[in-house]
């Protein structure tokens, strides 16, 4: 290892697919990032409605997608779940469905939970006044619950970020896999893997400094 | 302070509450007339704000009546046929709780404004000077700007009170206002009811506080056990007990 010949150069000659890699990330990322804000908030709603039933198949979506791991989830719906109704999926339709579900379903958990941290004297406070429970939602709770769950919801994107390099066994051209098809080109796994490692950072670490600038900003306004 | 019923605003009529098997109210009848203040008065546990929750329908009743100036509220949010809606009586009938519940995240002002802008549409600028005046009322005109949580227990509860006013309701309810107060912070809350009493405001005030609901109180109910068990002048019932357990009761609080 001592005299290992460095050679960034061969690599970096691929920088198109670096380049194309890192879109398809930030694409899956934030895509499914929208699709599990649209999903978790329905979920919610399910969970905080007053019908049994809908509760119940809100709960149980919840659980199979926190309980098991994103790969046997992306795994399942590219190979197994076309089967199980007769036809092909695409891969990037079955990478960005699991990764908007498998988000989703801990994005649901963190909007409940900024809701209900919510004193409950917050909405009896504006019934008291004659809000309806839309209005009192809208301009009590939600401005307050938001503002709580701003952080673990940050966090939890930051997670998915990461987590869409798992895309890459289903043969999604992320950046993870865009690294291993340098690698096969140019047999040279040091400097690819290197360079594929040193781009997430590059992307993730402004995000985890917008997180903690966004938590102290909350903090200093309690 | 003689009344008719044609002056009744708010009324309970057999009113009951259970909290599953617990049975709490056993039936209350109650009629608040217009510039009538009651004060409430039992041991805890004793239904106090099971009750007064029950007036605005913050505690659905489990059986029994609530009408408001004669007529019965029914389950709804909106007025449905000849019952008025619990968003209807609610906008009439304000209420002040013991932990305040201000809106941490809207100024003192925006806290008193909302119920009128939101509520009833009051345009801002109109909204705004009658909290002003208000505040103003409750001795925290400076305060507009600030946030509750940079008040005092008191300033906040006055806040509280401004805000409930704001919807100009024809009766007020408060449920242990003080109780949640420094004993130094208490006075100026109670002179702010007792202001209250003397403008004519009609009110259900829950409290501990024997000598303020002996002075400001038109009639004074001691419930006991689910019931009304004494119904009379301050004079009867806080100075002069006979019921051995109210005078049990009123004996404690005196300490
Ligand atoms: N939401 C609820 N669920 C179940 N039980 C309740 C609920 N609210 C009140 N209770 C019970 O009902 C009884 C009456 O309670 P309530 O709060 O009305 O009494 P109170 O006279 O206001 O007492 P305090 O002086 O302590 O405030 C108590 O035994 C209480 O435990
Ligand atoms: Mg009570």
């Amino acid at each position: 290892m001592t005299n290992y010949q460095w050679d960034f150069f061969t690599v970096w000659q691929n920088y198109d697919l670096f380049l194309y890699g890192m879109w398809i990330t930030v694409v899956y990322t934030f895509g499914s990032i929208f699709f599990g804000v649209v999903i978790g908030f329905m979920t919610c709603a399910a969970r905080l409605s007053s019908w049994r039933s809908l509760q119940a198949i809100a709960r149980i979506y919840q659980e199979i997608f926190r309980c098991s791991p994103l790969l046997v989830q992306l795994l399942w719906f590219y190979y197994a779940f076309p089967l199980l109704v007769g036809g092909s999926i695409d891969n990037r339709v079955a990478a960005m469905l699991t990764l908007s579900l498998y988000v989703g379903s801990f994005y649901a958990e963190i909007f409940r939970g900024g809701i209900v941290s919510i004193d409950r004297g917050q909405r009896e406070a504006a019934a008291a006044i004659g809000m309806s429970p839309w209005q009192s939602m809208v301009r009590i709770i939600l401005p307050q619950a938001l503002k709580r769950m701003l952080p673990s919801f940050i966090n939890q994107s930051i997670i998915q970020f990461k987590n869409s390099s798992l895309v890459s066994v289903i043969s999604v051209a992320d950046l993870a896999y865009m690294a291993a098809v340098v690698n096969g080109q140019t047999y040279r796994p040091l400097e690819s893997y290197t360079v594929m490692a040193a781009l997430y950072i590059a992307l993730l670490l402004p995000l985890t400094q917008i997180a903690d600038w966004v938590e102290r900003r909350l903090r200093a306004s309690d | 302070m003689t009344t008719t019923s044609n002056d009744a605003v708010l009324a309970a009529v057999g009113l009951r509450k259970s909290y599953g098997a617990l049975e709490v109210l056993k039936g209350l009848d109650l009629t608040l007339a217009r510039g009538e203040v009651v004060a409430l008065i039992g041991p805890s546990g004793s239904g106090k704000s099971s009750f007064i929750r029950c007036l605005n329908m913050m505690e659905t009743p489990s059986g029994g009546d609530i009408l408001f100036r004669g007529r019965k509220v029914g389950d709804k949010f909106r007025d449905a046929g000849e019952t008025i809606g619990i968003g209807t009586l609610r906008r009439q009938v304000g209420m002040v709780f013991q932990h305040f519940n201000l809106f941490p995240h809207k100024t003192v002002l925006q806290n008193v404004t909302e119920g009128p802008i939101v509520v009833c549409k009051t345009p801002r600028k109109e909204a705004e000077d009658r909290a002003r005046e208000l505040l103003a009322k409750v001795g925290l005109a400076d305060k507009h700007a600030a946030y509750p949580n940079h008040l005092s227990g008191g300033q906040k509860q006055r806040v509280a009170i401004a805000r409930a006013l704001a919807m100009d309701p024809q009766v007020l309810l408060l449920d242990e206002v003080t109780s949640a107060l420094d004993p130094e912070l208490v006075g100026e809350v109670l002179t702010v009811i007792r202001q209250l009493a003397e403008a004519g405001m009609t009110m259900a005030i829950v409290t501990h506080e024997m000598a303020f609901a002996a002075d400001v109180a038109s009639r004074v109910l001691f419930l006991d056990q689910g019931v009304i068990a004494e119904n009379g002048s301050a004079q009867d019932v806080i100075l002069k007990p006979t019921n051995p357990r109210l005078q049990a009761f009123v004996a404690r609080f005196r300490g």
